[in-house]
């Protein structure tokens, strides 16, 4: 019962290569072949060509273009996750240097940040109107728990002798957290910064399909009211690889050892 | 705070709840005191006394069944995949070493965006909103399974082998129960992903449970009724990752 692995070792990675293309290629063959068959309504499973079509325009379009409304997108992610960040820093550095502070207010960040934040969404235009305001603080309270939470954990795991030593150098609490708190604990922040980035993304475009005339998310939902699929379909491509390949990028920068040097 | 609080013996935990009284009570002050508008943000009190009318007159029990209905059947949807997927990819190695990283890249796409796709193919309905759920709540199970399963204890395995257990009874016998912690695990964080997209998906399509309840509200303008249904929303949510981790706290009671 015990998993397989009949194949030797070095034909492996062959193998491994030629499952995935099997895959892809019997999922293209599937949609194409759906495509073709006419038992979905109009467009609602569009060609691989047309979508092809659909994202080389989108990627090679002209003015008031995909890489302006990218641009907008970015600068509110961007935006939301400085804000949510540093304001999760604070708080997380505080809650992981106060035992008491801690037992307070941490169950209270514990239990909230699992909710949705997107119903706080109807608040938030009340305060900051439709534009990119509503957007950057939706994706700053998004961001701000999982930050908190990673840095306050990570904080309570930093070895007692390297508290000692600062203290011993009389460093002051700015000196500390710069020299001591944060390089140690380097692997919790950049986790925290990662997930916050990732439900930054998500909760900034999923705001930008409710209420915007900018950026990717309102794309996304003009595609759909227009009943462009191919559009539809390469928006949703090209969104995926941007959030995937974040997702990734962070993931080496966490995992890159500092110690190593150049 | 801390150390005053601290030096006085203060409960922590009644200084946490005290403080969140205490913001409620300043609130009220400066927006009864025209400080902060009314229409902006409502007095606490206001969004007390909306509670009843949100439950009565907005039907609040009926749409929180309807969000948890929801909710269930798209976990149960993800038990049912994602379990059998996870002992596919853990059964045949040569598949977990194709597939494992996709279903972890899976995991870091933002797939509620798949909504509008959704709303063509499935319609304005709550099957939409269970698929969202649905997608979002596999991935977490998969990895989860496969984890739990691939942390076996050789030994277990052994005592199996041992009394000649058939395929089929080592699995149940052994391996599932040796796994159940690990797997439930990835049942509360595809719950949580579940709840929190279906909710979501509610607010931004308008229709359903407690997320269309909220969108009414805000439409309408009624700022104390939207403040009351987020505030339950919140509840809800709470209650659920709260149940889930007793849950598992209870599978796992040497942790």
């Amino acid at each position: 019962m015990a998993a397989a692995g009949g194949l030797t070792a070095p034909r492996a990675p062959l193998v491994v290569t030629r499952l995935r293309l099997g895959l892809v290629a019997a999922l293209m063959l599937v949609w194409e072949a759906a495509a073709a068959s006419g038992l979905f309504y109009r467009d609602v499973v569009p060609s691989l060509v047309a979508i092809a079509r659909a994202l080389v325009e989108l990627l090679t379009d002209g003015e008031r273009s995909f890489y302006w409304h990218l641009g907008v997108t970015a600068y509110e992610v961007l935006a939301a996750l400085a804000i949510g960040s540093v304001a999760g820093l604070l708080v997380g550095l505080s809650l992981g240097a106060s035992r008491y502070l801690s037992r307070a207010f941490e169950p209270f960040l514990y239990y909230l940040g699992p909710t949705p934040k997107i119903i706080f969404f109807p608040v938030i235009l009340a305060w900051f109107g439709i534009g990119s305001g509503s957007k950057i603080s939706i994706g700053a309270i998004t961001c701000f728990f999982p930050v908190a939470l990673s840095v306050a954990g990570g904080m309570r795991e930093i070895a007692p002798v390297l508290i000692r030593v600062g203290q011993s150098f009389r460093a002051s609490t700015v000196q500390m957290v710069i020299k001591i708190y944060l390089p140690a604990m380097r692997g919790p922040v950049v986790n925290g910064l990662r997930l916050g980035l990732g439900v930054a993304i998500i909760v900034v475009l999923l705001a930008e399909t409710k209420f915007a005339n900018r950026g990717l998310g309102y794309l996304v939902i003009q595609s759909y009211f227009r009943f462009d699929m191919p559009q539809l379909y390469a928006l949703l491509m090209v969104l995926f690889a941007l959030a995937i390949g974040g997702n990734v990028l962070m993931g080496r920068l966490s995992a890159a050892d500092p110690r190593a040097g150049p | 705070m801390s150390a005053a609080a601290a030096g006085r013996g203060l409960d922590p935990r009644v200084a946490g709840l005290g403080s969140v009284v205490a913001l409620g009570g300043a609130l009220e002050f400066l927006i009864q005191n025209r400080f902060i508008s009314r229409f902006v943000v409502p007095p606490p009190s206001e969004v007390i006394a909306s509670i009843s009318r949100v439950i009565l007159e907005e039907e609040g029990l009926y749409r929180f069944l309807f969000t948890a209905g929801e909710t269930f059947a798209a976990g149960a949807l993800v038990v049912l995949v994602g379990i059998p997927i996870g002992f596919l990819l853990w059964r045949f190695n040569i598949l977990r070493r194709a597939f494992e990283s996709w279903v972890g890249a899976l995991a870091s796409a933002p797939l509620v965006l798949i909504y509008p796709l959704f709303l063509v193919i499935f319609g304005r309905s709550p099957t939409t909103i269970v698929m969202i759920g649905f997608l979002s709540g596999l991935a977490p199970m998969i990895l989860k399974t496969v984890e739990g399963l691939s942390g076996t204890r050789r030994a277990l395995i052994d005592v199996g082998r041992s009394f000649k257990l058939t395929s089929v009874q080592q699995f149940w016998k052994i391996l599932f129960p040796a796994a159940m912690p690990t797997i439930f695990v990835g049942l509360r964080l595809g719950m949580i992903f579940c709840l929190i997209n279906i909710v979501g998906v509610e607010y931004l399509i308008n229709l359903g449970g407690l997320g269309q309840l909220v969108n009414d509200l805000a439409e309408r303008n009624d700022v104390a009724a939207t403040y009351a249904v987020i505030g339950f929303v919140i509840l809800v949510s709470v209650l659920l990752f709260w149940a889930m981790e007793r849950g598992e706290r209870w599978l796992r009671p040497a942790d």
